[in-house]
């Protein structure tokens, strides 16, 4: 027994004759249908170029809109012209004018042979299939469509939603139930007859003709009226996009398909040469005959999906510009803000790049420019430490940085004195690990030597803008993982709050600190708070500072504090 | 979007087609071979001036990537330009002497002949010295992108321009011709190109790359614009607003997914900054025929004298599409 090709034909003919010639070279019949639409031309010289080969038909041609009955009328002629006019044919597979066969005929005619009561359809209960485009399913069979979904979209989906409204109900059949799958398969020559001469096939046809996409359903659902032996799935290596459109195989597909094992593939585009030639050409190389397995090359088209659906989170380009909420990650990667830690600690910086192995930034958002780590002028991704530029666009800067620096965990300092504008954007990024040392902006000014009222002013801006920070920060809003501590709870006890955030950077490491950061030296700095106060201005973000520094200096003595083990 | 905007649009549309008819007669057919289009052909147009020494790589480059016909506007060289482009078989040359300023800086002359011979082609828009790079551009021809795109009835294609610049001075490597320019300028910034959205077309605004890190630094909003939508199926109602940087109706400038995800996209790595720079800088700030009173090569003459060099250790080597790819500057969207 041999196997007959049907295939469907509308476009680059010239390629469908071509694997129409491999086939019946081979000794397996093939019947060609071409669409109607298909020009008279085209078609007669399709016919004539298959002209030398009398195991090559041509069935009545229909005109195959997308979703409409054609198809299936188009297939049933061309099957009841295979089943009559070749008799030695087994099994019949439905093709199209762009697929192309992956292995050897022999090798599928053999693989047939050996399972010669069995039909390859895809065939899945509405209930199961989770590919439908447009949410339509078991509403196929129920609703009616005389309205092209191309070309008049809004009449067929309101007519859609009319029926549904008012609860318009087709009746199926008795003794049919409705089941979808890929429009290609391979049956048996017993159970395609069978469908066929079906005593029912008239009331069949009448009603199929009124279901949607009836190509993915009538063999589908009425294989299962006739079959003795059914494998749900298609012999056809076929992909499918996110709009259900067919994925195109190309010449550098050639090694993906050849992995594949599948006998069939489709849809080919037209001009790959490279494949026409390797897989119509090449003889069986002797290979051990292994099954067929799709599962190989999903993965490909599988992160193709993700990629077109999903993106890549953090990155922001010309292709995706995602909506607020709906980024997917507004950054990259995990990073951290630490507010007032270079104030109060003399090396924090270098210390932290030391401790967590984190790549550690100055003032990434100051007014002069962007310090960049180690005094770099120019950052990852040729990223300028201008703070025009920065400020012209600062949630570019920030996600390109985030992004340049995958890999590596970035952590820079801020504060009152930069840009606030980049706020709202950070404290909402799941991504952002923000430290606050609220008041900690005070110590610059306590030691700087300006005189009295312009600290004075100064702070009362400082504070204002903090204040305003901390709010935002308070907010419900705020995704980020946000840590404050006023300053004088942080001096009383840093080793446990700085633990917590190194654990967090590197949270493999899980070392215990030995060594603290270099607090600055704030003997007086009660004093200068107070000097604020009798100047008029009310210092509230420092916690509880004493005036004079003889209680503090009993608890908290002014040395690197050492944890102990 | 209110109905008295898109009307307001849709009126923007109508003159600036209007403008383009008219400029038509502006140009004077050098060489047409117009008759030997056929349909489906893949379309390039381009306006140039005094380009002789890129023209054999450029129209190598574009037909290797299967561009059938070729349409150029010559503005004017001297150089031999018009005499050598007339001698190619696929290429058709208008020559015109106007402003190419008040031709919207060429735009107006591409469009009437896009409007006349483009309509219901794929036409590709690009300048002399940008060269389109796509997914899979190493192993598909552009005819297998277009085909993708048809039957994902997608109509616009964005390629966000590349700006690449040679390691050291730009000009201590003369560019030879008939060489690939990106042998000379094998380098790009990776990840410093900042973007906003245009609320009125929709479109995307970039800027960025080299020029913003050195000649721009300290008036960044007058960088040039890198967003660039230079493959259309197109059709004789559309009209370019600014270069290619948008369109119109708005919904071709819909390049991107606003959703999360990312549709597929290519680059034009620009070839400007090789020896041939200085000079044509130059020149246009003799002619003032360029974007804003030629402000941009105002900025790159200080930039010159101060920095000649774009090169910095964070700039990355061109290897092929995919590096573009997984460094985030284009993508494959959904075509694999």
């Amino acid at each position: 027994m041999s196997v007959g090709f049907i295939m469907m034909c509308h476009t680059a003919l010239d390629r469908a004759a071509q694997v129409a010639r491999h086939w019946a070279r081979h000794d397996c019949p093939v019947v060609i249908h071409v669409d109607r639409r298909v020009k008279r031309r085209a078609y007669d010289k399709l016919v004539s170029d298959l002209a030398d080969l009398d195991n090559v038909q041509f069935s009545a041609r229909f005109s195959c809109e997308w979703g409409t009955w054609g198809l299936v009328a188009a297939t049933q002629s061309a099957a009841e012209l295979m089943v009559q006019r070749f008799s030695g044919v087994g099994h019949v597979f439905l093709a199209s004018g762009s697929c192309l066969p992956l292995r050897p005929i022999e090798e599928l005619v053999s693989y047939l042979a050996e399972r010669s009561q069995t039909d390859f359809i895809e065939s899945v209960t509405t209930e199961d299939v989770g590919w439908t485009i447009g949410g339509l399913d078991i509403e196929r069979f129920t609703l009616r469509f005389p309205f092209s979904w191309r070309k008049q979209r809004r009449l067929f989906d309101g007519y859609v939603r009319l029926q549904r409204r008012i609860g318009l109900r087709r009746r199926i059949p008795a003794g049919v139930i409705p089941h979808l799958g890929s429009q290609w398969w391979c049956l048996t020559r017993k159970t395609l007859a069978a469908i066929l001469t079906s005593p029912d096939r008239e009331a069949h046809d009448h009603y199929f003709r009124r279901v949607w996409i009836p190509d993915e359903s009538y063999f589908q659902t009425l294989v299962r009226l006739f079959s003795s032996r059914i494998e749900s799935r298609s012999l056809t290596l076929s992909k499918f996009d996110f709009q259900g459109k067919p994925h195109v195989f190309y010449d550098d597909h050639l090694q993906l398909l050849r992995r594949s094992d599948c006998f069939v593939a489709r849809k080919i585009w037209p001009h790959a040469d490279k494949l026409y030639r390797a897989f119509l050409t090449g003889d069986s190389n002797g290979q051990p005959m292994a099954e067929p397995n799709a599962g190989k090359i999903d993965r490909l088209f599988a992160k193709a999906i993700e990629r077109r659906t999903k993106g890549r989170g953090g990155l922001y380009m010309q292709s995706r510009f995602p909506k607020p909420s709906w980024e997917n990650g507004k950054t990259a990667a995990a990073y951290s803000v630490f507010q007032g830690f270079n104030d109060l600690f003399e090396d924090f910086d270098e210390w932290l790049a030391k401790v967590s192995g984190a790549r550690v930034h100055g003032h990434l958002f100051a007014p002069e420019r962007a310090e960049f780590a180690d005094g770099q002028t120019v950052y990852s991704g040729g990223l300028p430490d201008s703070a025009a530029v920065r400020d012209y666009n600062a949630k570019s800067f920030l996600t390109n940085l985030i992004w340049n620096t995958r890999g590596e965990r970035q952590c820079f300092q801020f504060g009152p004195r930069d840009l606030q504008s980049i706020n709202p954007f950070i404290a909402t990024d799941p991504n952002a690990q923000i430290s606050v040392i609220s008041g900690a902006w005070a110590v610059p000014l306590f030691y700087s030597s300006q005189d009295a009222s312009e600290v004075r002013k100064e702070a009362a801006v400082m504070q204002r803008i903090e204040v305003e920070h901390l709010k935002l920060l308070r907010s419900s809003p705020v995704k980020a993982r946000v840590r404050i501590w006023t300053m004088a709870e942080f001096i009383d006890s840093p080793m446990e709050p700085l633990q917590t955030i190194v654990d967090e950077i590197s949270p493999r490491a899980m070392r215990r600190l030995a060594e603290a950061p270099r607090m600055a030296d704030l003997e007086g700095f009660g004093q200068f708070l107070q000097s604020l106060r009798n100047q008029g201005m009310q210092p509230t973000l420092m916690g509880d500072f004493p005036v004079s520094d003889d209680e503090r200096r009993t608890s908290t003595p002014r040395v690197r504090p050492y944890l102990v083990k | 979007m209110s109905i008295f905007s898109r009307y307001m649009l849709r009126l923007e549309r109508k003159r600036w087609r209007i403008r383009a008819f008219r400029k038509r007669r502006e140009l004077k057919p050098v060489v047409s071979r117009v008759s030997l289009i056929s349909p489906g052909d893949i379309l390039l147009f381009s306006t140039l001036r005094n380009e002789r020494v890129r023209l054999p790589y450029l129209l190598r480059y574009y037909r290797d990537l299967g561009v059938d016909h070729f349409l150029f506007v010559d503005n004017g060289s001297d150089d031999g330009t018009r005499e050598y482009l007339s001698r190619q078989p696929d290429v058709s040359v208008w020559g015109t002497n106007h402003s190419y300023k008040r031709s919207r800086f060429g735009v107006d002359w591409l469009m009437w002949l896009q409007s006349k011979y483009g309509h219901g082609h794929w036409t590709l828009c690009v300048d002399a010295d940008e060269f389109f790079v796509y997914p899979f551009c190493d192993t598909r021809p552009m005819r297998a992108l277009t085909d993708w795109l048809d039957a994902s009835s997608i109509k616009a294609f964005s390629a966000m321009l590349l700006d690449m610049y040679p390691k050291g001075p730009i000009d201590a490597q003369p560019y030879v011709e008939g060489h690939d320019p990106f042998e000379i300028a094998a380098y790009f910034d990776s990840g410093n190109y900042l973007i906003s959205r245009n609320g009125l077309y929709g479109n995307l605004w970039i800027q960025g790359g080299p020029r913003a890190r050195t000649f721009f630094t300290d008036k960044p909003e007058r960088a040039p614009a890198l967003n660039k939508i230079p493959l259309v199926k197109w059709d004789r109602d559309y009209a370019y607003v600014r270069s290619t940087h948008m369109l119109l109706p708005r919904g071709l400038n819909l390049v991107y997914d606003d959703w999360g995800g990312e549709k597929a996209s290519g680059c034009l790595l620009h070839a400007k900054f090789l020896d041939t720079f200085t000079a044509k800088a130059l020149e246009e700030l003799q002619r003032r025929q360029h974007y804003a009173d030629s402000h941009e090569y105002k900025s790159y003459k200080s930039g010159m004298n101060a920095h000649p060099d774009l090169w910095c250790k964070w700039s990355e080597k061109y290897i092929n599409w995919r590096q573009l790819e997984i460094l985030g500057l284009m993508s494959k969207g959904n075509w694999a």
